[in-house]
């Protein structure tokens, strides 16, 4: 347990504290930056960007060294994650495209390592950072919303700049406007078009939003519902034991999948902005 | 909870890092599968190939030893045929030579024969005169008497 001054709320709200830096007035303020836009979590960028270099400086260096001929034990590993993610892009997505699997392959193992930090005990990182001086951490950066929005909003640009190059502007306004409802062209049914126009905008605006929106919360919700859940398991003293680790092998599977459907998902959605109707 | 930077860094880290896979460890993991799949095709269709040349050599080697296996039984009958041929020939030539020696033995005791005859026939004759000369007393001209000797001896 933390200590033993903290109440069990003090306690659990400190575990979802982000350690965090903004700007105010000229001079750096940590944690009281409540409100404020211009601010970094610091402890969710950290892990995300360290297990983004470990992710790509070891694969990388697998790849530096990579034959044709028998693969070492870590390059079969490696290799067997880019079959599996390389089959499951044909599968969904397809047209060529040098962007989409390596994107697929980096979400996928980012969001798997960030999601697996859960599986940390969840006093071991933070009270580490006490005992040097660091007042919060907290160590699942997928349970940030910044960092699992972060993440959506570029799919979600990504999505848009792929159906513009795929079907152009108008191909990109059409999708948003003649869609699900033909709108009449032509006779005296034109004066409906304008309001079945607006009707179709406003339907797949909210469709085209809801795509980054659940891809987000998805994962953000299932990541921070098992952290909270093991937070609530520590609290139960000499009998989280065996409850941490039940939990923590059920999490096993919310983790590789929270990590599989995030990954599928973006696939789809580029899948479905390049697709022909 | 709130929203904030951090959206925004983690998207950028999110571009660079997916530029970096796609840049540097997308396409030389996938070349060095690919080509590790050639491989094995190749190895594969190799096998596949000595498989198939084995049955045919191994076809082939039956067929080899069993026109040996004949050609060695035609050899063996050939060589027994000659061999009983060869007896044969010696056993003909063995007992025309035994007849032959059969018959010049013959030849040779009836010429004994005839000598020791005629050798005794001339003794006989001989004797004949002898006592005839004895008997008279005289000598009998040989001469004169030779072809009734010639004809006595012939006559024993």
């Amino acid at each position: 347990m933390a200590a033993e001054k903290q109440s069990t709320g003090e306690y659990i709200s400190h575990h979802l504290q982000n350690l965090q830096v903004c700007r105010v007035d000229g001079s750096w303020v940590w944690n009281e930056c409540a409100g404020n836009f211009w601010t970094i979590n610091v402890d969710s960028m950290f892990f995300s960007v360290f297990l983004g270099l470990l992710f790509v400086l070891g694969f990388h260096a697998v790849a530096k060294k990579a034959t044709s001929d028998t693969p070492g034990r870590f390059q079969a590993f490696i290799e067997m994650i880019v079959e599996f993610i390389d089959t499951s892009v044909k599968e969904t997505f397809h047209k060529s495209s040098n962007v989409i699997a390596p994107l697929a392959l980096t979400i996928f193992v980012w969001v798997f390592m960030m999601n697996f930090m859960d599986l940390i005990p969840v006093d071991w990182l933070p009270m580490a950072a006490h005992a040097a001086g660091i007042p919060y951490l907290k160590v699942v950066p997928t349970t940030d919303v910044n960092i699992t929005f972060g993440m959506s909003i570029a799919v979600f640009f990504m999505v848009i700049i792929y159906t513009i190059s795929a079907k152009g502007i108008g191909g990109f306004i059409g999708e948003l406007t003649l869609h699900p409802i033909a709108p009449p062209l032509k006779g005296i049914g034109i004066v409906f078009a304008p309001f079945i126009i607006a009707f179709n905008f406003i339907l797949e605006s909210v469709a085209l939003l809801a795509k980054p929106l659940s891809l987000s919360l998805r994962l953000f919700g299932n990541m921070f519902a098992g952290e909270l859940i093991f937070i609530l398991i520590a609290i139960l003293g000499i009998w989280q034991l065996p409850l941490h680790f039940a939990w923590a092998v059920f999490h096993i599977l919310i983790v590789t999948l929270q990590a599989f459907i995030f990954m599928m998902l973006t696939v789809v959605y580029l899948a479905l902005a390049v697709e022909e109707h | 909870m709130d929203i904030n930077l951090t959206l925004i860094g983690q998207s950028i880290a999110m571009l660079v890092f997916v530029w970096f896979c796609m840049k540097f460890i997308w396409p030389p993991l996938v070349a060095a599968i690919e080509e590790r799949r050639e491989k094995i095709a190749d190895g594969l269709a190799a096998g596949e190939r000595a498989e198939q040349d084995l049955i045919k050599a191994k076809e082939e080697a039956a067929g080899i030893i069993g026109e040996a296996r004949s050609n060695a039984l035609e050899i063996v009958a050939q060589a027994n045929q000659r061999s009983n041929e060869m007896v044969d020939e010696a056993r003909g030539k063995a007992s025309s030579e035994a007849e032959r020696i059969k018959a010049q033995a013959h030849a040779e005791i009836a010429q004994e024969i005839e000598q020791a005859r005629s050798a005794l026939r001339r003794e006989v004759a001989a004797i004949a005169v002898g006592g005839a000369k004895q008997l008279l007393g005289r000598e009998i001209n040989e001469a004169a008497n030779a072809d009734l000797l010639e004809k006595l001896a012939n006559e024993l």
